[in-house]
Formats: C-alpha cells, sequence, structure tokens
C-alpha cells in the first residue's frame, strides 16, 4: 500500500540561540512522520534534508499521488529504510522555504516580512532546532540520524553536538567541509541572485517581485555540479534541438542566443522550473550553512579531534562519480572515525550519476543500507 | 581455503580482545568469527560490491577500499593484528602492501597459496600449469596474479626485516609443521617489524 504523508508543524515559542550570536523566537519547524514509534521509543530514524528538499521525504499527499517525497526510492515499506519498522521523521530546516519559518514569513520582532533580515542560520542550529523537534515528540534518542550531502553533514553534527542522543548516523555523499572550488560554486549562485535588479537586497517580496532570473542561474550551475561529466554526455551529448518547437535538429542555426544543444534546453528547463517554487533568500541562507559548517575549525583543524565527541555507530556512502562531495571527503571522515576507534562503515559506489546518485536507486547503495538498518533494528529490539 | 578448520586455526593465531584489520575480509566471516569467539574488534577492507554487501549483512564493519592504493587511511602499529588472508596474491603491490602490513600491526598474519606445494611441481614437470582445488584457475583467467611460494615469502620477509614469530603450512585443515613449502597448499606466517 502506497505511503500517505501529512505535513504537520510544531511551533517554538522560546527563542533559539544561533551560531552567530543572534536568536530566534517564535519560529515553526513543518516535518512529517512515518511509520510507528514503538513502546520504547527506541525506532525513531530522523531525515535530515540537503539544499532544495524538504520535510517532505516519503510517501504522496492523500489527493496528490504525483507529489511524492524526495527520498522515497530509499523510504517507506519494505524500502531500505522501512517505515514498517522504524518511525521516520522528515523534517524541514529553519530558514528553508517549504513550511517552516523562513525569510518570507513574519519576524515577530517587527511585524514585517524577515527577507535579508533572516538571521544567519549554520548546521549546527538546525540541529539545535531539530533536537527541540524531537523533544516535542517525546524521542530522547534516535536509533539513527541520516542524511545525503548537507544533510550528511547534519547527521554528522548530531553525533558530535548530541552524542547520547544518537546510536547511529548514516552520511551519504557528504563532507567534513566544503573545500575553496565548492565554495566558489556556491558563490557564484549566490551572486547571480544578489546582481538580479528583483533581488532588492533581499526585500523584494514587499516589491511584489522574484529575483527569477538569479534563481534560474543559481540552479543552473548547481544542476552542472551534481551531474558526472559521463551521465551529461550519454543524456544530452552534443545533440541539437529547435528552440521554436523542441523538436530534434541536425545542423546548427548560427544563433548565439536561442538555444542550440539539448544540454542548453535541460538546464534552462530546470532552471525554470526551480525559479518558480524556491525562495531566493533561502537559497542564499542555505548555500551560506554549507560554507560555514567545518567542525574541525574549533580543533585546529584537526579532524580526528572534532569526532572525538561522537558515540554513535556509523555508515559512509560516496560514489566514484560525484566530484562535487567526492570519496576523497568521505575517506577524510573514514580516517577521523578509525582514528577515534568508532565503528564504522563505508562503501564507495561506483555508480555513474555523480553527485544526483545518492538519491537514485542504485541496488549497490540500498542493498547496504538495508542492510546496515536491518543491524540498527536488531539492536534496538534487543536481537544484537 | 575459507573452510572452517582453516578459519578456526588462523582464528587461534589472533589473541583474544586484539584490535583486528582484516585486509581482503571477504564476506566477513573471519572477523565475525573473531569478534564473536575472540572478542575482538575491527574492521574488514573490501573492494568488491557482493562481500561489502555480505559484510553489512553480517554487521561486521568494512570500509570500500582498493589494497592496491595502500593503507592511507591508517596510522602506524594502529591495529594488534592485521590479516591478509588469501589477499597477497591478488595484490599488484604485494610487497609494499607486506610492508604496509607490517607498519599498520603490531603483528601481521599473511595465508596464501603456496606454489611449490608438491602437486603444483608435478603439474610443472609435466609442463602444465597447476590447476588444483586450492589454484582451481587456467594460467590466463588466473586472479592470482603473485604466485610464490613458502621459501619466497621467508626471504622476502627477511628482505623487508620483519621477524617471524610463528609459519606454518596448511593441507585439508591440519597445519603442517614439517617441510611445508613441499606438503602443503596453503602458506600462514605470523610476523611483525623486527
Amino acid at each position: 500500500m502506497p505511503l500517505t504523508a501529512e505535513p504537520k508543524v510544531m511551533s517554538f515559542d522560546a527563542p533559539l540561540a544561533l551560531s552567530s550570536g543572534a536568536s530566534i523566537r517564535g519560529y515553526s519547524l513543518a516535518y512529517e512522520t512515518y511509520g510507528t514509534l514503538n513502546a520504547e521509543r527506541s525506532n525513531a530514524v530522523l531525515i535530515c534534508h540537503a539544499l532544495n528538499a524538504s520535510h517532505h521525504v516519503a510517501g504522496a499527499y492523500a489527493g496528490q499521488p504525483d507529489n511524492i517525497g524526495w527520498w522515497d526510492s530509499m523510504i517507506g515499506p519494505g524500502k531500505p529504510v522501512d517505515t514498517d519498522r522504524f518511525f521516520v521523521i522528515g523534517i524541514n530546516n529553519l530558514g528553508s522555504c517549504f513550511g517552516s519559518t523562513g525569510p518570507m514569513h513574519d519576524n515577530p520582532d517587527t511585524g514585517r516580512v524577515y527577507g535579508a533580515d533572516f538571521p544567519v542560520v549554520t548546521v549546527e542550529d538546525w540541529v539545535n532546532a531539530q533536537a527541540r523537534l524531537l523533544d516535542g515528540l517525546g524521542i530522547a534518542q534516535l536509533a539513527a540520524v541520516m542524511g545525503g550531502s548537507l544533510g550528511g553533514m547534519q547527521a554528522l553534527s548530531w553525533t558530535l553536538q548530541y552524542p547520547e542522543r544518537v546510536r547511529h548516523a548514516v552520511v551519504v555523499a557528504s563532507a567534513p567541509n566544503l573545500n575553496a572550488e565548492n565554495i566558489a560554486f556556491n558563490e557564484v549562485a549566490r551572486r547571480a541572485i544578489v546582481t538580479d535588479p528583483d533581488f532588492h537586497g533581499g526585500h523584494f517580496y514587499e516589491h511584489g517581485v522574484i529575483p527569477q532570473r538569479g534563481l534560474r542561474i543559481a540552479r543552473m550551475i548547481g544542476h552542472i555540479t551534481y551531474l558526472s561529466d559521463d551521465v551529461m554526455n550519454e543524456k544530452f551529448g552534443r545533440e541539437l534541438r529547435s528552440a521554436v518547437d523542441g523538436a530534434v535538429r541536425s545542423s546548427y542555426q548560427y544563433s548565439t542566443q536561442d538555444i542550440e544543444f539539448q544540454i542548453e534546453s535541460y538546464l534552462r528547463y530546470q532552471g525554470d522550473k526551480f525559479s518558480e517554487y524556491f525562495d531566493a533568500n533561502t537559497y542564499l541562507l542555505i548555500t551560506r550553512a554549507l560554507d560555514y559548517f567545518d567542525p574541525a575549525l574549533e580543533h585546529d583543524g584537526n579532524l580526528a579531534k572534532a569526532l572525538a565527541a561522537a558515540r554513535a555507530k556509523f555508515l559512509l556512502v560516496s560514489f566514484k562519480t560525484d566530484w562535487r562531495f567526492s570519496p576523497a571527503r568521505s575517506r577524510e571522515l573514514v580516517k577521523a572515525l578509525l582514528e577515534n576507534r568508532r565503528d564504522v562503515s563505508y562503501a564507495e559506489i561506483d555508480a555513474p550519476h555523480g553527485h544526483d546518485a545518492f538519491l537514485l536507486d542504485d541496488a549497490r547503495y540500498h542493498g547496504v543500507v538495508r542492510a546496515y538498518f536491518e543491524h540498527i533494528l536488531a539492536e534496538v529490539q534487543g536481537r544484537a | 581455503m575459507s573452510d572452517r578448520t582453516t578459519l578456526d586455526i588462523i582464528a587461534r593465531l589472533v589473541p583474544p580482545g586484539s584490535r583486528v584489520l582484516d585486509l581482503g575480509c571477504g564476506d566477513g566471516a573471519l572477523l565475525e568469527q573473531l569478534m564473536r569467539e575472540r572478542n575482538c574488534t575491527g574492521y574488514g577492507i573490501e573492494i568488491d560490491d557482493a562481500n561489502v554487501l555480505a559484510c553489512a549483512k553480517r554487521g561486521v564493519n568494512v570500509i570500500q577500499l582498493n589494497l592496491d592504493e595502500g593503507l592511507p587511511m591508517f596510522g602506524d602499529a594502529s591495529f594488534d593484528v592485521v590479516l591478509q588472508v588469501d589477499t597477497l596474491q591478488h595484490l599488484h603491490n604485494a610487497e609494499t602492501m607486506l610492508v604496509e602490513t607490517a607498519r599498520v600491526g603490531r603483528t601481521g598474519i599473511v595465508a596464501f597459496p603456496n606454489f611449490a606445494h608438491w602437486p603444483n611441481r608435478v603439474a610443472i614437470l609435466r609442463g602444465r600449469m597447476p590447476v588444483t582445488r586450492r589454484l582451481p584457475y587456467q594460467w590466463y583467467d588466473t586472479p592470482n596474479i603473485r604466485v610464490g611460494t613458502y621459501k619466497d615469502f621467508e626471504s622476502l620477509a627477511t628482505k623487508n626485516r620483519l621477524s617471524i614469530l610463528d609459519a606454518f603450512g596448511l593441507q585439508d585443515g591440519q597445519e603442517v609443521r614439517k617441510l611445508p613449502n613441499l606438503r602443503a597448499g596453503t602458506a600462514v606466517f605470523k610476523f611483525e617489524r623486527g
């Protein structure tokens, strides 16, 4: 039976202190839960999202069969993260644009829309907010926290901020921090948004416009980095298409501005789609949170020292063709965990799809995650 | 090679409570046995997807790596025991990995097919490469790219200044301590840095 998802909201009055020194009060977090929390409250799994995802992790909403959760291939009844056995929680982070309090909402201190004044939030801030949501749900300890990419950073941060509250961390296609090239990509995307005349310094809401041009370009550059060279060549190659009727063409039209290649058409389509639903300030906030994440910073850059606080057991997964969050970065995490003698398993999947692979169905990837979660279940049921 | 008695004999070489790194750990059976019966902890290293999955199913820690890239992830003497059971013969950099084994482990244990076992010698005398239960491949498709003998390993160990703590042959699930280079299909060495 397909999983029916139901979005919920939890509101918080008490201020949440943020890494920046600022705080936020009167905020709400959107979340969804799937499956049943057992009597011991020991089978909860928290799923952390990456840049453009939300609390809608699995299943579909009633009456909207096409609105399927972003990690539905991984999570659901009988899936690797089996909602018949685990109580799975999807959560939308602060500053996002899918239901939790974000820049498009009113600031209770001023009564005006936050816009660019929404406080800068970090991975650590998100984890603190998530912990409050778990408090509200009466969950003291997670069987597992799991995420890919930026979501993996949150899963990792959970093990450092709340070591006693996490039994297992599943960190997929992630990294201990962003390297310069990665920050550079984020900066190009941010500049595209900020320099869009419709951005109005982040206060575009009151002008009744959206910096769609900036968002489109931000999404286009992001999309390039999520794919591998091979997949792009296989999918699009040098194929030509008509900008007018979309028909595949066999010769150049000698135009510098019209769509000429299939890849251009694809990127423009992705950019258009994205610019219609994603918030520009959210894009800036989330990419900044990515840039800032660096747990080793407080430990003179020593990652092993940074991870010394962790008590969880780890599963890490990376994908060979992922150049945005490359296997080398996951290996750094494995090495640091080994130095701390933590239980860790690591799968390096030879998938062709680049960074996007973490969202796709791959038998090797899903097989390892499934096997790992079966052991988590045995452990929480006292069978291991 | 992964039969019960052979695994038992190798397992007995590992002191109880050891922190173990198993290079080319296969399906993780030995590591699981060491954890269960000898209270060991540790990790297996595997390159093969199916074996990584098998380890995950057993619940042993497994790290997917290509051993031909060495062991840069592991610190000096960071393990009590580093195992190479039927791994050496598949490695391009067999000598480097032997040195790495002795660097990362306080003790190294290596087991590999002994090419000087007498049936192999007979096959060679007849002018053909041996195809046996222990070496079941034809010469043109064998994954055993490093074929060596018990005696060869002794001299490689000496060359790399390893002290051999124990050495014997294995045949039909039995230790062979007399003329192992002739009488055993498998060579087993336990060593440390000299």
